[in-house]
This record gives structure tokens, C-alpha cells and sequence, in this order.
């Protein structure tokens, strides 16, 4: 990062302090086509000459296929095309590592649910008979669906993948040490070891994943899909159609949702196109509610082991995790995963000696990937209540021993992440203040109480996925006869609002109102390449990209105005729509005659900026990069919970949830990404579990998948708390997922304030807290009639 | 996942080929005040016709089972799921989806637009449902409190927002519509 750009990006610079569109509250630009029903979603799109696409899955969580017979499908009137694992024997995964996954199961199904053969029909009718006229053999094998066996050295036969760690069905295995952390452990003034159990959950997002592929006349491929990351897609197809990238062509309709669960490339998605282009007519695969709950990726089931050591000087000595998480059957973003799970941890409060050991296994169960707040969810779920407990046990006030432990900012972990702005003390302490927590914590009638968290996130991966050397974000720019800004980017919308970022910094810095501007995020086709949404990356980077490409064009039409007015160029700024002279605000152009003054001789302007993370500023340790991030979100959350006495529910009341989002460019969304986050986040502390029966799901449904509703969710308070990071688009760090940390401990240090109890298996729900309090009762009354006998 | 696409056994109940279905039959609906004639096999569903047959595909399918109202559509007045509604059954009645509910005329219903301006929506998805829903609940109550807002959406699934400013654009367009009277149940009426 150069020097200069420090200097421009700095909080008192003009950038940042005068009137623009930046920091106001901004609807999303998307927001009247939603609530009017006119967004347009990929199943919306289908055309009527569609056919219908469907997936014959396995019944088995672990078989060998030995034949496959689609005669009598294919012969059926009405079926178009049939496809089978053979056909399309190319691997394909999001990272270059774990190149896993086939359109189609090859050899063996390894889940219930695992794609072995597709039809395209004229209706779902015949599809689904065709389906049921398709005849596999299977022969079962073993099928590992607990932790536990997937670490066992099994046969060849019985990996599920060629890649494994030592002939086991470990996917990844990965070791960190730094100081010494058995010494401070012996030598701690408090310490405790603790094993804590997560199920996996589900991002159920509303729109179910739906693909549109056409092969067309001109031997070009068309796939439409709700996907976070078209570019990942993009060249995933290509390396299973064996075609070239140029070739394809990757729409991104409005998105309904994503959290994660859209951001790999799908096999579906390949059979889609793989269908149309045996019959070359286009093909639609829309996935029941049932299928997405088969078919995403959801957030990894785990077994954390967590051990905390507290020095005599009050503060954290050392770390301890040991992290055990079900990848399900594929890779998916899992390398990345099995680290973050552990260095993640490395904020918001030093530590000074950490050790770790991350183990991702392979199972039979439908796979495992990025969910919002990535790998870093449970660990700090982990972490946080064993700090409440180290401050209860020594009489420390939870809240002031965050403080005391905080890092500072401008620092270095001790794994060498680069922190540069971070507010975690004054989330805690805002946070602290509105929710009156000195008059509350330890002092609630029993049954109610109120717990705090803190949280640490990285606001982008500052390494690529792929190290090819491409901007991570590049944004184009045109301006017209017109008056109107084009953007073109690939970040995706997926209801975070990053077409409203894009717009918002293209209309402030060039002095135009957001309705001037439109944005193009959606194909591959006229879009320059950015890495998608996923990682909180969209605002760092993407942003960065944009304001780079409107500071050229801002250049370019200030040129304009100079040539008709004969004022030197740099006397002008771009304002209300006007190029006006700064020294003598008269000579005033508007914005479009000096665009096309400058149009003379070139036709439409166009611009382009992009964003590389800086140089590499990490460690040269096995696992330096992961983590690693331009930028890092802090957040403290306090929650008020009060608990039903004689049923066990509990009833979360409010949540003062404190972010530091580095600048808030729209107050509006970045409240609402921190109110989603937290919905989320207690959904998982206290309701939502992805059940498994023998490799089935139990819970594939809204219904049975429980979800906080409306009357469920408390009060949500968003505090915005801006520390200009010196690097960010006008000071900008992510909003999107650090919020959902603290979510989860803070309703667990919550219940301990309320009722005395401690939890360490999610989700905590009535009937755990229930019998939690007949067992405290029990010892109680043991205990009282003890000191009576006595 | 239907149980058809995970056994290559025949023991499904459902036809095979499609020759054994029953015949598609004519069917009258009628749609935010125009009339429309398909035809519909007897076990549509009234989100398959509106979505395929006629193209109104503000109406979401989230679920398919009745749980998420991401598919909610008012029948005379009331809110439900199409998905759980049989088209022929719905035939005759006054039907009204998200294009028929978002504009009056030209103008925007108070509704639509506050739930734009307070961020209501984010992927969006379920917000076609959320405003069907809360058009029943505006026309049966004008000052609804939050609490009984959040009770009638509870049948909605949103999983972007957290509800709050969901509830935030409920109770903006209340007061709006308090301020300036509509007659929404009259209209409704005479266009029956």
C-alpha cells in the first residue's frame, strides 16, 4: 500500500468530511422493483419452451454404482435428454485444492441425495417418471456418518476421496503453535479445557437454488443462476464442458438471498448445462425446499476443544483449540474453513501464545461450506464463554476484562494478521452504555439476565482464491450522450445492497445524483472479473475499484468543463450535477455539457479502477495467508434474556449489538446487515440444527428447521461505530457477517447471568435449559438437606 | 426432494406417462380485476397457474409446502398460500397478487413505498408475500401495534432482515394510510 494513498483515505482528508452522498441513509436502488413484485429472480425468467431438468439421487449414503441403465427413460415420449456421472467425468470445486465434486456421481454416490443420472423433459410429469424408469445398481459400502469414524485408516474403497490425510477420510489437517502454551498453561492463575458440540445449520435462505442453461445456435452456453460468485461458476463450467470461458456466459439474476449457501459452483448447475447441450434447447432445474437442504452447503457440524489460560496479570496467556469439523462429502470452501477455525480467534484480544489444530473430515452426509461468519462462528462461541467464565471465577467484570484484553489498534497478532483501525473498546464500552449494563449484569432477579461478546472478522481474504495475478476487484465505468453512468461490475447482489455501494461512490464522487447512475452486476459477458460475494469482500474492494474508476471519470469530465470555460482543470469539482469552479463558483457547467464536451473526438467515456490487496504482510508460517485480511470488523454485542422458570424457554429481550464498520457509506444498510446477522446468530444459539438420522436429513423444511419468527425476534439496537480505516472506500470495512459473531455467546453468558448455568452445546433450547434447571434443583435441595444432616 | 427422484423403484402412486393424467379442464380466474381463461389439470396449484400460466411471477415459490409465504396472494380480501390453494378452487373468487396490490393506478400503494424507504426488503424474495399479508392485516386493522404486526407476518419467513424494519414499514405506511383515507375495501368490493 502506498504511502499516498494512506494520506488521501485519512478521516480528516475532504473526502471523507464533506457532503455527499456518503455516510446518508440511502434506500437500496433495488428496492421499488422488490416491493413491487417486479425483480426479476432466475426461476422468473424461465421461458415457457423450458424444459424441465431433474436429478435422480442416491437412496444409499455410501454405494458403488455398478450399472446404470437409462433405456427405457430416454425412450419415454416427451424426454429430451439423459445424462449419467460418465458423461461428465470432469472434477470441479471452488478452490484449485479441492477439485472434488462431478456433475454427477462417477463411480459411487456418496450421500442420500448425491446427483447419479438426469433427465430434461417437456413438464415435471415426465421428468419424474423418467426418473422412476432409470435403473441403478448399487452395491452399499460403509458408510461413516460420525466424526469420529472418519478418522480411522480405512481401504482405498472406503475413502471418499483420492485425497485424504493418511489413508483416513480426513480431508485437511492443520497444525499452528506459537510461544508456549503448556508453560503458561502451568503456570496460569485460572485455566480450563472445555469440549463444545455444534450441529451443522443451514443458510435457508427463500429462494431455493434454480439454474437456467441454454446452449444456443451459436454454440454459445447461457447459464442463469443464483449465485454469490458468477465468476467461480464461470470457471467451473468451463472445466467441465470443456469449453473456453469465452464461450460461456454467466447471468446473475436477483438473487433471493445467499449467506454463503450460493457461493461455490453447484453441480447442478453442470448438469443444467450438460443437458441443454445434448438437446440444445434450454433447460430449467428448480430444487424443492427439500433438495436445497440436501444440496447446500451449510455451516459445518463441530466438536471444539477450547482451552483458556489466564495470567496473574489478569489478562488471556494462552489458547488452546483443538477443532473437529464434519466436511460432509466434499470439499467445497473446507481448506479454508479448517483454518479459520482456529486463527480466527487471534482478535479481538491478544494473545500471546496459541495453539491449534484443526482437523476438517469427509463424511456421508451432504457437504459442509461457507456459512455467514465462516469458520470463525463456533470457535468464538467457544472462546467467549470461557472468558465469561475465567471473569466470573475471578471476579472480574465481563465486560472491563474485554477491555483489558483488548488489542490495540495498528498492531500485529501473534500469528502477524496487520490490524490497523479497531474500535472493540468503544463497541463495548457503547454497548455497554445503552444497555445499562453496570445497573444490570449479576444483578436481575434469577431467571433473568445479561450477557456480553465480542467478535473479530476480516473484511475481505486478502490472498485470492486463484494466484493468477488479477485485480480481486475491477469496475467499468461509461458515461454517455446520455448523462447516465454505467457501471459494470461482477460483485453480486444478493440483497447486501453492494449495486447500492456501487452506485452510491460513483454518484458522490461525480457530483451526480444516485438515480444518474445504473448499475450492470449480472453477466460475465460485459462484466470486468470480481471474486463474487462471499467474505465480506464486496464494500473493501469493490468499493476501493469503483471510487478509482469514478475519480478517473470525475478527471475526464472536469476536462470537459476546462475546455468550454477555459479554466484550468483543477480548479473544478463535480457538484449538484454541475461541474462548478471552486474559486469563483459562477462558472458553473452542467455535468452532462461537460461530459460531452469531453466526448468530443472519443465517444463515451470510459473508466476502469480495480483493487489488489496490498503486498503480502503476513507471516511465512504454514497457514499464513488464511486470515489474512486488508482489514479487520471488531463488534461487541450485550443481550438481555429472560428464561421461563417452569417450561425452560428462553425469551431473548433485547440486543445492543455494537460494530465497528470502519465508515458506514449507508447508515440504512449497515444497520440492516448487523439486524440480519443477529437474527441469524441467535437462530442458531437457540433454535436451528440441521438433524441427521443414518445420512438422512431429518429436518429438510421450514417447518421442522426452526427459524426465529417475527414474534420471536427481540429488539435489535444497531450501534454504528466508525473508526475511518485508512485503507477502506472512504474508510468502509465489512458489515456483513462479523455482526453474527458475539450473537451466540452473548445469549450463552446471557443465560448464565439469568440462571447460574453454563451451555456448551447449540442450539440451547427450552427442553436443555428445562432439565439444566431440575438438575440445579436437585443438587440444591441435596446439598441443603447435606448441611441439615450435618 | 420429492421420494420419486430417490428410488428407482415404481411404487409411487403418481402416473407414469402422460397419457394416464387426468385432462386439463377450462378454468375462469380472475386476477387483479381482469379475467383469464386456462386450462389446468384438476391438482394445480394456483402458484403454478399465476406463475406459468399467467405470468405473474412476483408471486414466490419459497417452499412449495405452506411454510415460508413467500406465495401469499389475497383471495376476497384474505391472505394465502397459493401454493396450498387448488387453481379450480380459487375459481370465481377475486384474486389479488403483488401487481395488482403495488401501484393504484400510477401511484404506489403506501405500502410498497415505505417498504422501500425503511429497508424492508433486502434479497426481497419473501417481500411480495410480507405486503400481501400486511394488506389484509391494514385493511382489517388501521393502527396496528408492533406486536400485533409482528403477529400477523408470522406466517412469513424473512431471512435477510430481522423483521425490524420490516415492522418499521408496516407501521409508517399505517400512519400514512391514517392520514390519507383510502378506500381500498370499497374498491375491492365493486370490483367483485
Amino acid at each position: 500500500m502506498s504511502s499516498d494513498r494512506h494520506e488521501k483515505l485519512h478521516p480528516h482528508d475532504d473526502a471523507v468530511q464533506r457532503h455527499g452522498l456518503i455516510g446518508k441513509r440511502i434506500p437500496l436502488i433495488d428496492a421499488m422493483r422488490k416491493s413491487t413484485g417486479q425483480a426479476l429472480y432466475t426461476d422468473d425468467l424461465a421461458p415457457n419452451a423450458c424444459l424441465v431438468g431433474k436429478i435422480l439421487r442416491s437412496p444409499h449414503p455410501h454405494a458403488k454404482i455398478l450399472a446404470i441403465d437409462t433405456s427405457a427413460a430416454l425412450a419415454m415420449p416427451g424426454v429430451h435428454a439423459v445424462l449419467t456421472g460418465r458423461e461428465a467425468p470432469n472434477s470441479f470445486g471452488v478452490l484449485p485444492v479441492s477439485q472434488d465434486e462431478t456433475a454427477l456421481a462417477v463411480d459411487k454416490a456418496i450421500f442420500i441425495g448425491d446427483g447419479v443420472a438426469a433427465v430434461a423433459a417437456d413438464d415435471e410429469e415426465t421428468a419424474l417418471a423418467a426418473l422412476r424408469a432409470i435403473r441403478v445398481d448399487y452395491e452399499p459400502l460403509r458408510a461413516f456418518l460420525d466424526l469420529q469414524d472418519s478418522l480411522e485408516e480405512v481401504p482405498e474403497e472406503l475413502r471418499l476421496h483420492k485425497k485424504t490425510v493418511g489413508g483416513t477420510n480426513i480431508h485437511k489437517e492443520v497444525r499452528q503453535n506459537f510461544g508456549d502454551v503448556d508453560g503458561e498453561f502451568e503456570r496460569a492463575l485460572w485455566k480450563k479445557r472445555m469440549s463444545f458440540r455444534f450441529p451443522g445449520i443451514q443458510h435457508a435462505f427463500t429462494e431455493p437454488l434454480v439454474v437456467i442453461a441454454h446452449y444456443d445456435a451459436d454454440e454459445r452456453m447461457t447459464v442463469w443462476s443464483a449465485q454469490q460468485v458468477p465468476h467461480y461458476l464461470h470457471r467451473a463450467l468451463a472445466k467441465v464442458l470443456e469449453m473456453p470461458m469465452h464461450r460461456i456466459r454467466v447471468i446473475r439474476p436477483t438473487v433471493g438471498g445467499g449467506f454463503g449457501g450460493k457461493s461455490d459452483p453447484f453441480p447442478h448447475e453442470m448438469v443444467a448445462a450438460l443437458l441443454s447441450r445434448k438437446c440444445r434447447r434450454p433447460v430449467r432445474i428448480l430444487f424443492d425446499r427439500e433438495e436445497v437442504f440436501y444440496n447446500n452447503h451449510g455451516r459445518h457440524p463441530s466438536k471444539i476443544e477450547v482451552g483458556l489460560a489466564i495470567g496473574h496479570d489478569k489478562k488471556v496467556a494462552a489458547l488452546d483449540i483443538d477443532a473437529l469439523i464434519d466436511g460432509g462429502a466434499w470439499g467445497s470452501f473446507g481448506v479454508v474453513t479448517t483454518y479459520y477455525n482456529g486463527v480466527l480467534a487471534n482478535g479481538p484480544y491478544r494473545v500471546n501464545n496459541f495453539r491449534y489444530r484443526g482437523r476438517r473430515v469427509y463424511s456421508n452426509r451432504p457437504a459442509s461450506g461457507a456459512m455467514r461468519g465462516h469458520g470463525a462462528v463456533n470457535t468464538r462461541f467457544a472462546y467467549e464463554v470461557l472468558l465469561d467464565e475465567a471473569a466470573h471465577d475471578l471476579g472480574f467484570d465481563p465486560a472491563q476484562f474485554r477491555i483489558d484484553n483488548a488489542l490495540p489498534a495498528y498492531t500485529k497478532t501473534i500469528n502477524e494478521f496487520r490490524i490497523t483501525t479497531n474500535g472493540i473498546v468503544e463497541c463495548i464500552e457503547r454497548a455497554c452504555a445503552m444497555a445499562k449494563w453496570k445497573d444490570k449484569h449479576g444483578k436481575l432477579p434469577f431467571g433473568r439476565g445479561i450477557g456480553i461478546a465480542g467478535g473479530f472478522y476480516i473484511s475481505g481474504s486478502a490472498l485470492p482464491i486463484h494466484w493468477d495475478g488479477i485485480p480481486q476487484s475491477t469496475v467499468h465505468l461509461k458515461a454517455d450522450f446520455d448523462g447516465g453512468i454505467t457501471i459494470h461490475s461482477l460483485a453480486a447482489e444478493i440483497g447486501q445492497g453492494s449495486d447500492t455501494m456501487l452506485a452510491q461512490i460513483t454518484a458522490d464522487v461525480l457530483g451526480v445524483p444516485i438515480g444518474q447512475c445504473r448499475v450492470y452486476s449480472d453477466s460475465t459477458d460485459t462484466a470486468p472479473i470480481d471474486l463474487g460475494s462471499y467474505s465480506s469482500r464486496v464494500t473493501f474492494m469493490a468499493g476501493n475499484a469503483v471510487r478509482r474508476a469514478a475519480e478517473e471519470m470525475r478527471s475526464l469530465v472536469i476536462g470537459g468543463a476546462a475546455d468550454l470555460t477555459g479554466y484550468p482543470p483543477e480548479l473544478f469539482v463535480l457538484e449538484d450535477a454541475h461541474a462548478i469552479n471552486a474559486t469563483n463558483r459562477e462558472v458553473r457547467v452542467p455535468f452532462v455539457e461537460a461530459l460531452r464536451r469531453a466526448m468530443k473526438d472519443r465517444g463515451a467515456l470510459q473508466t476502469s479502477g480495480c483493487y489488489s490487496s496490498p503486498p503480502p504482510m503476513g507471516g511465512s508460517h504454514k497457514g499464513a495467508a488464511a486470515g489474512l485480511s486488508p482489514t479487520y470488523s471488531f463488534q461487541a454485542f450485550v443481550v438481555e434474556v429472560e428464561v421461563d422458570l417452569m417450561t425452560g424457554k428462553p425469551k431473548v429481550q433485547e440486543v445492543w449489538a455494537a460494530h465497528d464498520c470502519g465508515r458506514a457509506l449507508n447508515p440504512l444498510a449497515v444497520e440492516a446487515q448487523i439486524e440480519g446477522c443477529v437474527h441469524m446468530g441467535l437462530g442458531q444459539a437457540l433454535c436451528e440444527s440441521f438433524d441427521y438420522n443414518k445420512g438422512n436429513v431429518e429436518n429438510p423444511n421450514f417447518l421442522d428447521y426452526r427459524m426465529l419468527s417475527s414474534t420471536e425476534t427481540p429488539d435489535i439496537h444497531a450501534i454504528l461505530v466508525e473508526t475511518y480505516d485508512p485503507e477502506g472506500p472512504f474508510g468502509a470495512k465489512e458489515c456483513g457477517e462479523g455482526p453474527l459473531l458475539p450473537a451466540l455467546p452473548a445469549v450463552a453468558n446471557a443465560l448464565f447471568d439469568a440462571i447460574g448455568i453454563r451451555f456448551y452445546e447449540m442450539p440451547i433450547t427450552a427442553d436443555k435449559i428445562w432439565r439444566a434447571l431440575q438438575k440445579q434443583k436437585k443438587s440444591a435441595a441435596k446439598a441443603a438437606a447435606q448441611g441439615a444432616s450435618r | 426432494m420429492t421420494s420419486a427422484s430417490m428410488t428407482s423403484s415404481d411404487e409411487s402412486a403418481l402416473p407414469t406417462s402422460s397419457d394416464a393424467r387426468p385432462e386439463k379442464r377450462v378454468l375462469h380466474l380472475r386476477v387483479n380485476g381482469s379475467d383469464h381463461v386456462v386450462a389446468a389439470r384438476p391438482y394445480a396449484l394456483l402458484l403454478d397457474v399465476l406463475r406459468e400460466d399467467l405470468a405473474l411471477v412476483g408471486t414466490k415459490r419459497g417452499c412449495d409446502m405452506g411454510t415460508c409465504g413467500c406465495c401469499n396472494v389475497l383471495i376476497d380480501g384474505k391472505s394465502v398460500m397459493s401454493c396450498l390453494v387448488l387453481a379450480h378452487e380459487a375459481s370465481g373468487k377475486n384474486i389479488e397478487t403483488i401487481e395488482g396490490l403495488a401501484f393504484e393506478g400510477a401511484e404506489l400503494h403506501p405500502l410498497s413505498a415505505a417498504w422501500a424507504e425503511c429497508g424492508g426488503s433486502q434479497c426481497g424474495f419473501c417481500t411480495p408475500g410480507f405486503i400481501v399479508t400486511c394488506h389484509e392485516l391494514l385493511a382489517e386493522e388501521q393502527a396496528p401495534s408492533r406486536q400485533r404486526i409482528a403477529e400477523a407476518i408470522s406466517g412469513n419467513v424473512c431471512r435477510c432482515t430481522g423483521y425490524k424494519k420490516i415492522l418499521d414499514a408496516v407501521e409508517v405506511a399505517a400512519a400514512r394510510m391514517r392520514a390519507a383515507p383510502r378506500h381500498e375495501t370499497d374498491a375491492r368490493s365493486a370490483a367483485l
